[in-house]
């Protein structure tokens, strides 16, 4: 534990907040575990990736906004996805390259938005959170968390340290699982068959669930493996280290 | 958009997910490529990759940034060495030198090496239009030749071809038994085009690099055939774009490093050729003349963009290729021009006036692989991420896109009205009150259209939950 506060709060997403909120409570429970005070900023909804990626930086920058007027006071932020979190601590920056003072912000800001995994591990300092689950996963690293943010590590020592888990890495992990914001309508069929690539790699492990950061990723390989009729979970890093 | 009427683009996509032999195919071949460059850029067999390219990225930086100075440069020593260096705005301008010499010389026959540059101009259509014979000498360029067919990718243009479809093209382009031993292929091709090379009055290279400070070009292959093009004829003509040019004979060093090991996981190609003009006195081989035609084509269009100029930087490796998900799914000849892939995606919509294909920027998940090996650092995904903010701003104002446009007008509102989001956010979860699989069926129908439907056309989708986070976090 470095000489930062024991004070987060939670950006937990517009996607887990409307879709998968078991992953913002489970990201809460171990962050609490790990004897952390934990606050949820009302007024939070999204980081404006949606617009940013989809080419409207302007309606991007309106939402980064409004962000940085949320969090500006927060000591820490910790995000349950590295692509939101890269989209903060990476793009933000360019949104507002051309306006100094709102770029100060977002530069102070950048120093304080943390990925979950990120976190427990240069923050926290935890290795071994006490979870257990008795279960056969593989890792799928997210293509934001992996590229932009380097994170590769943190999530697998992490997982190392869970009672009664057998992490089996598939080939390859780090090739993307097709979902990428709108090009996952706009070029549905593309998509789906980068998915279902996806799924074969993991079918390959034998593993029962799929491991990850992002919520994204894990709506996208749910609903390739749900097609497909395969039983095989999907869980943030969040529910694997909140079980018990 | 693609979506209601699908285009030539989401056609030829379509029909390469569907053919499974040519999914397999690209599969292993770039698979192949792929690991090669992964073993010799690895930190046990060059620890100093990174740096590499960083070094990389700066030289092509201040070649691009400085690039009137140092193609001044480059014409001064070729001419003071007896070549000689014409500046062509495009396609024509290049074809009408080549015609002009061809014509002035009594030249009929041309052998070529590999050059995407001339892919590029249609150079080969150009002058047999013209009467003029213009032979590919590269083994795939030459199949694909034969084929009537395009370049599939950057550095293996025949990649997407099996032996048995080479096979089936020697024997009905050239009347010979049909041949399906690799060895034996090349030997019938080498038959040919050894009497294409004695014959050839003009031999037709690209550039590799030019350097601006020896007057010279670089041309990197593995067959030899660039040797034997740019030496056997009398006259040898490099057509190369403006943005190869390096500053010093001794970027090589860097350059050279990083080309053939993005490329196909060699340490170093098997022929490298430093070409400086024409033979001198004394010399016992090489071309009488010396010309290098420096292409424009839409290329100094870029220099105008601070951020889009690094596009320029591309040294034509093809990693990024490899490397791409969406090349690795959709191939080479879905892409509406002769660049594919990633790099393919960011130069099409720059080189070429009129954009061909509005949705070409928008084929990618972002995800980034190709900048990761990248070997002069190009931000690939932020250069995709321009190109798709510019198309909307040039949408003509009738078009699909003002959907797009409202609704994430409408989002950018909600996002700043966070009673506004909750509301919008509860009413989509009193769809789903059950916690079962048939939800779909009570979205109303005029909801389900557009982006749903095209998401359910391949997944299937959880049901929202029936209380969101921050419900569950103020009864926590």
């Amino acid at each position: 534990m470095t000489s930062v506060s024991r004070r987060v709060s939670l950006f937990v997403t517009c996607m887990v907040d409307q879709l998968f909120p078991k992953i913002g409570l489970a990201m809460a429970g171990v962050l609490e575990g790990l004897g952390f005070t934990v606050d949820f900023p009302e007024a939070q909804t999204c980081c404006g990736q949606p617009a940013f990626n989809s080419g409207y930086p302007d309606q991007a920058r309106d939402v980064a906004r409004h962000f940085l007027d949320v969090f500006e006071s927060s000591e820490a932020v910790v995000v349950p996805s590295g692509s939101c979190t890269s989209m903060i601590v990476r793009h933000f920056a360019d949104l507002f390259r051309q306006d100094v003072p709102q770029l100060a912000r977002v530069e102070s800001l950048a120093q304080r938005v943390w990925e979950f995994s990120g976190f427990l591990a240069d923050v926290a300092g935890a290795d071994d959170v006490g979870a257990r689950l008795d279960d056969v996963v593989t890792f799928h690293d997210g293509c934001h968390a992996l590229r932009e943010l380097g994170i590769q590590t943190a999530p697998r020592r992490l997982l190392s340290h869970v009672r009664g888990l057998e992490l089996r890495e598939m080939e390859p992990a780090a090739e993307c699982c097709g979902f990428g914001g709108t090009f996952s309508v706009k070029f549905a069929e593309l998509s789906g068959a980068m998915a279902r690539e996806k799924i074969d790699a993991i079918v390959r492990t034998g593993a029962r669930a799929v491991v990850s950061l992002d919520p994204s990723c894990l709506m996208q390989i749910q609903g390739a493996l749900s097609r497909a009729g395969l039983n095989i979970r999907t869980l943030h890093l969040a529910e694997v280290l909140a079980s018990r | 958009m693609p979506g209601e009427k699908p285009g030539v683009f989401d056609r030829k996509i379509r029909e390469a997910l569907s053919d499974a032999r040519l999914q397999q195919a690209i599969y292993t071949a770039t698979g192949r490529l792929k690991e090669s460059r992964l073993n010799v850029v690895s930190s046990g067999v060059l620890p100093d990759y990174q740096e590499l390219r960083t070094q990389a990225n700066r030289l092509k930086q201040h070649a691009i940034d400085n690039l009137d100075f140092y193609l001044e440069q480059f014409q001064r020593n070729v001419e003071a060495r007896g070549g000689r260096v014409v500046f062509c705005q495009n396609g024509v301008a290049v074809a009408d030198f080549v015609l002009a010499l061809a014509k002035e010389r009594g030249a009929r026959l041309i052998v070529k090496s590999k050059s995407m540059t001339t892919e590029e101009i249609d150079l080969n259509e150009r002058l047999e239009h013209h009467g003029l014979e213009s032979v590919e000498t590269d083994l795939g360029e030459y199949i694909l030749q034969l084929a009537h067919e395009r370049p599939y990718h950057i550095v293996a243009p025949a990649l997407h071809k099996t032996r048995y479809d080479v096979a089936d093209i020697l024997s009905e382009r050239l009347h010979v038994p049909r041949e399906t031993v690799i060895e034996k292929q090349t030997a019938i091709a080498r038959g040919v085009l050894r009497q294409k090379f004695l014959a050839a009055d003009i031999g037709i290279s690209g550039a590799n690099f030019i350097v601006a400070d020896s007057g010279a070009i670089v041309l990197v292959e593995n067959e030899g055939n660039a040797r034997l093009t740019t030496s056997a004829p009398k006259i040898h003509i490099a057509i190369a774009g403006i943005e190869k040019v390096i500053p010093r004979a001794q970027d090589l060093a860097t350059f050279l490093k990083l080309l053939a090991r993005s490329a196909t996981g060699q340490l170093l190609s098997v022929y490298t050729s430093f070409l400086s003009g024409p033979r001198r006195p004394g010399e016992i081989d090489g071309p009488d003349e010396f010309y290098v035609l420096l292409l424009d084509n839409g290329r100094t269009r870029l220099l105008a963009d601070r951020e889009k100029r690094q596009t320029l930087y591309c040294i034509r490796c093809g990693a990024c290729l490899n490397a791409c998900p969406v090349y690795r799914k959709i191939g080479g000849h879905s892409f509406p021009w002769v660049y594919s892939g990633p790099i393919g995606a960011i130069l099409t919509p720059q080189f070429r006036e009129v954009p061909q294909e509005p949705s070409l920027p928008f084929a990618s998940s972002l995800c980034g692989a190709c900048a990761e090996v990248c070997p002069v650092k190009i931000d690939i995904p932020k250069i995709l991420l321009e190109l798709r903010s510019d198309a909307h701003r040039h949408d003509p104002p009738k078009s699909q896109n003002r959907w797009e446009k409202l609704a994430f007008r409408a989002f950018a509102w909600l996002m700043r009205h966070p009673r506004a989001y909750e509301m919008a956010g509860r009413m989509a979860g009193s769809l789903a009150a059950a916690d079962d699989a048939a939800w779909i069926s009570r979205v109303p129908a005029l909801l389900n259209i557009g982006p749903l439907r095209a998401w359910l056309s391949q997944r299937d989708l959880p049901p929202p939950p029936p209380r969101s986070f921050r419900q569950l976090w103020r009864q926590r």
